[in-house]
């Protein structure tokens, strides 16, 4: 970290700028349009590589650039600060997609699969989740059997972000026993022969973010492909999940403080009964509270991300973050839609999206049943 | 090609700017700063010609307190090689003719084929500065400028620049200032690389005294007060279309007294 007020220095400032204009000029005039179609051109990928977005706390090694953790901060919370969660989740999907490659992959594995993404010519995805189960990673049902040099794998996974246009998909299968010892990661190249993107789902929220569910009926994926050893899958997928639950947290904060800072403007100008809303200590009281959350929210998070950049073990504090930034962006996107009254109902309205995309907060990269039975296993 | 670069850090154009209760200045806290948009042409412009010369230079040159250097090293991670900060108390209340003394004290210490400045800064919007360095150097001015183009031998440059309903081309020898206007160019990012990168980049801390300027301000600031606020609108409802028509010409001519 450099000198600054708290976790932010000089680079971080200036890398903000950056992506703030970049999200300016690149996304906002357009985010309306990608939100209704569902997702955003597939340029925005080069774009947002050509400022070094997408390598940011990639080793240089992989065409990434030397960071640290709070410039990663910076680019999740500009991003958010879109208005459109999807845009970031979607824009950022391999955030989740190459760590597991990074922890497991051979020298030659990163070489083909990690410069390309921060180029931004390929889309990567990473594929945990299955129609059977999400929450119960260990009990996946994805088969992958080896023959000779390849492995032939069949099943189905759904709810991939950017699954429904992802180059490779970084995806968990089961190679060997029941239970997460059998788990292996293998990357799946998405046009071999039997993968299918068989739904685009239809979402709540994060809508610019295409998300697929996807089936795989007998799908030749060379041995090479493999990240690690068999059965070492869960260990990877477990490996990102810290920085993941972080950046969701970001997300979650992000979101919220959009929604306290649209609900400020409404309040000074709409009028009711001869008054601005602010005249009404009910209104001042609810922007407070609203005000209140997000600055811990906020300031926790951050404190967690110094924990993580300074190597220690955040399990249990970003678990929290994540439920608890999650559930204020709730709370605070609920109050800016009533602030906003009819309006906050509208589309047209900005806080009528952010409420849509706050819900996927405490169900994605974990839900929040799931981060209380991690966080309960360290403190009971 | 060798460029100097003057810029100066302002509010962002977004910024809700407050004046202070006593009226002697702007309140400064909260405020978010960034390079004035104008001086990020003249970066640009600095770096387009470094490239296709394929050799050279572009220093960043800006009188400013501490926070100036956030704007410095912004041109530095888009790209310039090095900056020179001028940083001294003495200078935080000056005018845009004690800004052109340090300014050209600081360039006279220094190689350049040409001179950048932005045409006006937009926070106090002088608009001085530029032209003032190049009578102090005695040097060809360009102002306005959208189009630079650079001679093979580099000894002089052919320019447009705005002029009222269209475009000037005039020639100039070099060394010259240039004063950049909007339509010059597209400034590009600040990439996370050129970031980085930036952070091991050169600036050159600079006192009055290190330029041996002790020059006295001409112009003193009295007061600054904001804009009277905008009074609600008058509404001209249930008439004749005609009738309304004479009513908003009677109140334009006899209550605003605009016509
Ligand atoms: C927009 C979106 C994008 C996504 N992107 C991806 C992606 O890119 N890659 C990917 O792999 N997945 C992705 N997912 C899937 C996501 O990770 C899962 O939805 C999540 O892990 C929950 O799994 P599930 O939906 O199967 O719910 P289930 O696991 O079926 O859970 C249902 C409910 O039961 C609760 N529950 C489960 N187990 C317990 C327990 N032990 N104790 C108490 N309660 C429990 C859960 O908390 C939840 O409330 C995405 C989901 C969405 C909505
Ligand atoms: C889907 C939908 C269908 C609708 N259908 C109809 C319809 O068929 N016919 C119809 O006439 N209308 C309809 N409406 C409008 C609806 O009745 C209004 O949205 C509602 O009455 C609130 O008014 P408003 O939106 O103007 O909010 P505002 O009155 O501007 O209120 C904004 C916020 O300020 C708060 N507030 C206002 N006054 C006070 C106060 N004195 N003290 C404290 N807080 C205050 C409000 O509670 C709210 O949180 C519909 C709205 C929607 C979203």
């Amino acid at each position: 970290m450099e000198p600054g007020d708290g976790y932010f220095g000089e680079s971080h400032e200036i890398l903000r700028q950056t992506v703030a204009r970049f999200v300016e000029r690149e996304i906002k005039p357009f985010v309306d349009e990608w939100e209704e179609a569902g997702e955003f051109p597939r340029e925005l990928y080069r774009k947002a590589a050509n400022i070094g977005l997408l390598g940011v706390c990639y080793p240089e090694e992989w065409s990434g650039f030397q960071s640290d953790i709070f410039h990663e901060v910076v680019v999740t919370e500009e991003l958010t600060r879109s208005g459109s969660g999807g845009l970031a989740a979607g824009l950022m999907s391999h955030g989740i997609a190459l760590p597991p490659i990074l922890a497991l992959g051979s020298k030659e594995q990163k070489e083909r699969f990690i410069p390309p993404v921060i180029r931004g010519d390929k889309i990567a995805a990473l594929g945990i989740t299955e129609p059977g189960g999400g929450s119960d990673v260990a009990n996946l049902r994805t088969r992958a059997v080896r023959h000779g040099d390849h492995y032939v794998v069949s099943g189905s996974k759904t709810m991939i972000t950017s699954g429904a246009r992802a180059d490779f998909v970084t995806m968990a299968v089961r190679t060997g026993e029941p239970g997460h010892r059998g788990v292996s990661l293998l990357v799946v190249e998405t046009d071999s022969p039997g993968f299918v993107v068989s739904s685009k789902l239809k979402k709540m929220g994060w809508c610019a973010s295409d998300t697929a569910e996807l089936s795989l009926d007998e799908v030749r994926v060379p041995a090479e492909n493999l990240l690690g050893q068999e059965g070492a899958g869960f260990y990877g997928i477990m490996s990102n999940f810290q920085k993941e639950r972080l950046h969701l947290s970001l997300m979650a904060n992000t979101t919220a403080q959009l929604a306290l800072e649209e609900s400020i403007k409404y309040a000074g100008v709409r009028e009711a009964f001869g008054r601005t809303l602010k005249g009404f200590q009910v209104t001042r009281h609810k922007l407070v509270d609203m005000a209140t959350l997000v600055e811990v929210s906020r300031e926790f998070t951050y404190s967690v991300a110094a924990g993580i950049h300074a190597g220690k073990d955040m399990i249990k504090q970003v678990s929290m973050a994540k439920i608890f930034s999650a559930e204020i962006c709730d709370r605070v996107c609920h109050a800016a839609v009533q602030i906003h009254g009819g309006y906050g109902y509208m589309r047209e309205c900005l806080v009528e999206r952010l409420y849509r995309d706050s819900r996927i907060l405490s169900i994605g990269g974990g839900t929040s049943e799931i981060m209380k039975e991690i966080i309960s296993k360290l403190i009971l | 090609m060798k460029s100097l670069v003057c810029l100066k850090q302002v509010p962002d154009t977004e910024t809700q700017i407050k004046v202070k209760p006593d009226g002697t200045g702007i309140a400064t806290d909260g405020i978010k700063y960034v390079i004035n948009p104008y001086d990020e042409f003249s970066v640009e412009e600095a770096l387009r010609l470094k490239e296709k010369f394929k050799a050279g230079e572009v220093q960043i040159l800006s009188v400013g307190p501490d926070r100036a250097t956030e704007a410095i090293r912004t041109a530095l991670a888009m790209g310039a090689d090095k900056g020179i900060h001028i940083n001294d108390e003495a200078l935080n209340q000056a005018d845009p003719f004690v800004i052109a003394k340090a300014l050209a004290a600081a360039a006279a210490q220094v190689e350049y084929d040409i001179i950048f400045c932005g045409h006006r800064a937009i926070d106090d919007d002088f608009g001085e500065a530029g032209a003032m360095v190049a009578e102090l150097l005695g040097l060809p001015q360009v102002t306005l400028v959208t189009k630079v183009e650079i001679s093979e031998d580099k000894k002089s440059a052919v320019m447009e620049r705005d002029i009222e309903g269209g475009k000037e081309t005039v020639e100039v020898p070099l060394p010259c200032v240039v004063t950049s206007q909007k339509g010059l160019n597209e400034p590009r990012y600040a990439s996370l690389p050129g970031i980085m990168k930036a952070k091991k980049k050169p600036i050159d801390k600079k006192s009055a005294a290190d330029l041996g300027i002790n020059a006295e301000p001409k112009l003193q600031a009295r007061n600054f007060t904001m804009p009277a606020e905008r009074q609600a609108g008058k509404r001209y409802q249930d008439m004749e279309p005609a009738d309304a028509a004479k009513a908003v010409v009677q109140a334009l001519r006899n209550e605003a007294k605009v016509i």
